[in-house]
């Protein structure tokens, strides 16, 4: 399959139980591409419906083959697709040996050729094991070497270490990535945590409530979130607001002074270790200050987030030692100040 | 309230044991007549349950695939012998395969068969009762049963018939089984529908509880000999399947 453009252009509308998806997504050969958002936004129905399990309003193309088309009548079923699906739990066969499992999907000397997949990811003494008998990171292989033995055409894996134990996730995630790279066609990955769709994939597409809300490489995403989503996942505070000149009308009414703003809707984005708290009001540099109050705080790692509430709510990153000197317990008043050149502004 | 459905049960099994003539039930076993009723209720209970199998699962496929009115309909239709007194089903089955029945009738006039009052008779009697305590259990097995693994099957490439033989089947074998011997339970223990139906004709359709019936009338003691073997037949069968095939059951 080396060498040949597997691309894959599906454009899917699917209607359930007061539930819709809409979604346009074009997947270029070798990319891998992480769908991430919140739980009940979409993205298994997403993986199910290129897998041809959900029926869709629609069109899927994988590598010039039309896979379905509605307004045409298309629908190819899955057992035709060549499309590789891996189970958020692997849904191994229980019932079969860890062999028999690899060998499934083969047509042709299926035992010897699932051996050599397992011999490779050095899984050769787990042959005739049960999967009942394998540890979730063993699982988590067994489940992809018995996709990519079938040789797909494209990858779906669903939400791939979520079930895995926090321990080991990082170990597995590092093999997962080598295995992606050496897989040749279009891989598609369903996640809800970033890390993974940062470690894994070369662009994002972010879903939320069934819609494309977002769509680039993960720094892009990142450094520009449209959605509280993305911001929480990015872990920066995101305020929308209209441009004037320089400034920043918010939504409740508070002006924000910021180096550019431009005119009309727009994003502003402030990362919480740009947000300063003081005990008395700041004079200076800082062009905005107000008050704020300490609804809770946060450890995490070296560094305690602070919610405030006031005229703009913000989560501020201050050191332990500034906890104490400026006794942030829950309800403590203080003057919350960020500079200008710290906010940076985009088009909604 | 429990202590007393436990006597329920217990009462009459120590009548039983309590009044048995135990000298006649060694004797009882080796006559002749025990040994063909014996042979001939195994044979039909166990044909039956092999038929109720072949019948029954795909049944139980249709009936968990199936949604809305049609399968409150099927339903209703599958599990009806369960509810009707199994001596009116014998009667409907003399109705549809007699030799004047709405099937038996064309079949004797065209080609000389005759069902009714046969030993195939006995095995429809005992399949047309039992076979719904299968198709029940394996419909409860299909509709309890995790998917996503006939998904990842057809994902792998696997058409239905691959998915069903080596997924769905191997998965439902817990419900087929406890299904299966459910089935053959019932099968062994009918009486009302064979009756009507086979009639009770020592050799051919005269099974074991026919043969306690019929002992009932002339000697009991015969009768409990014959139900102390009938019992014991059974508790063997069922715990020697059972340490076989299933631990968890």
């Amino acid at each position: 399959m080396a060498g040949i453009a597997l691309s894959l252009h599906a454009s899917i509308r699917v209607q359930r139980n007061g539930f819709a998806l809409d979604v346009d997504l074009e997947v270029g050969a070798g990319e891998t591409v992480a769908v991430l958002g919140p739980n009940g936004a979409g993205k298994t129905t997403l993986l199910r419906a290129l897998a041809g399990l959900v029926p869709i309003d629609g069109r899927v193309e994988l590598d010039g083959e039309v896979l379905d088309d509605s307004a045409a009548g298309r629908h190819v079923l899955t057992e035709h697709r060549r499309v590789g699906l891996v189970f958020q739990d692997h849904a191994l066969f229980p019932h079969m040996t860890v062999l028999d499992n690899v060998a499934f999907g083969l047509r042709r000397d299926s035992s010897r050729i699932a051996r050599e997949w397992l011999d490779r990811a050095g899984l050769a003494d787990k042959a005739h094991a049960m999967p009942r008998e394998l540890s979730g990171g063993q699982a988590q292989r067994v489940a992809l070497l018995r996709t990519l033995a079938t040789e797909p055409r494209l990858l779906l894996l669903d939400e791939p270490l979520s079930a895995l134990d926090v321990t080991i996730r990082a170990e597995v995630r590092r093999e997962l990535s080598r295995q992606l790279s050496g897989f040749q066609g279009v891989r598609i990955l369903v996640t809800h945590d970033p890390l993974e769709a940062m470690a894994l994939a070369d662009r994002l597409v972010v879903l939320e409530q069934g819609k494309v809300v977002q769509t680039g490489s993960p720094a892009e995403v990142t450094a520009r979130p449209r959605s509280r989503f993305v911001a929480d996942l990015a872990g920066v505070n995101l305020l929308r607001g209209r441009g004037r000149g320089r400034h920043v009308e918010l939504e409740g009414g508070a002006m924000l002074t910021a180096a550019e703003a431009g005119e009309g809707d727009v994003f502003a984005v402030i990362h919480p270790r740009a947000v300063a708290l003081f005990l008395a009001k700041p004079e200076g540099t800082p062009r905005n200050v107000w008050r704020g109050r300490a609804e809770d705080l946060d450890l995490q790692g070296e560094r305690v987030r602070v919610r405030l509430s006031g005229t703009v709510p913000l989560v501020a990153e201050v050191t332990p030692s500034a906890v104490r000197e400026l006794h942030l317990d829950s309800g403590a008043e203080v003057w919350v100040a960020v500079k200008a050149t710290e906010i940076s502004v985009y088009r909604a | 309230m429990a202590a007393a459905g436990l006597l329920l049960f217990l009462l009459p099994l120590a009548g039983l044991i309590i009044r048995a003539p135990w000298g006649q039930v060694g004797p009882a076993l080796v006559a002749p007549e025990t040994m063909t009723a014996l042979g001939l209720s195994l044979f039909c209970s166990v044909t039956a349950t092999v038929v109720a199998l072949v019948l029954g699962i795909p049944l139980a496929v249709v009936l968990a695939r199936t949604h809305g009115t049609l399968r409150s309909l099927l339903r209703a239709l599958t599990t009806l012998p369960m509810v009707l007194p199994p001596v009116v089903g014998g009667v409907a089955l003399l109705l549809a395969f007699g030799r004047r029945g709405l099937i038996g009738a064309p079949l004797y006039q065209a080609f000389g068969i005759q069902i009714a009052f046969t030993t195939a008779a006995a095995v429809i009697a005992e399949t047309f009762v039992a076979m719904p305590f299968l198709v029940i259990a394996v419909e409860g097995g299909l509709r309890s049963m995790d998917h996503r693994y006939e998904e990842a099957a057809r994902a792998l490439g696997a058409g239905s018939w691959r998915v069903f033989a080596r997924v769905t089947l191997p998965l439902l074998r817990p419900a087929i089984f406890s299904g299966a011997v459910l089935c053959w339970a019932r099968a062994l223990g009918e009486f009302g529908a064979t009756i009507t139906f086979a009639g009770n004709l020592p050799g051919r359709t005269q099974t074991m509880p026919l043969a306690v019936y019929v002992a009932n009338e002339t000697h009991p003691e015969g009768a409990i000999a014959l139900s102390l073997i009938l019992l014991a037949v059974s508790l063997a069968i069922l715990i020697g399947m059972r340490d076989r095939w299933l631990g968890s059951l």
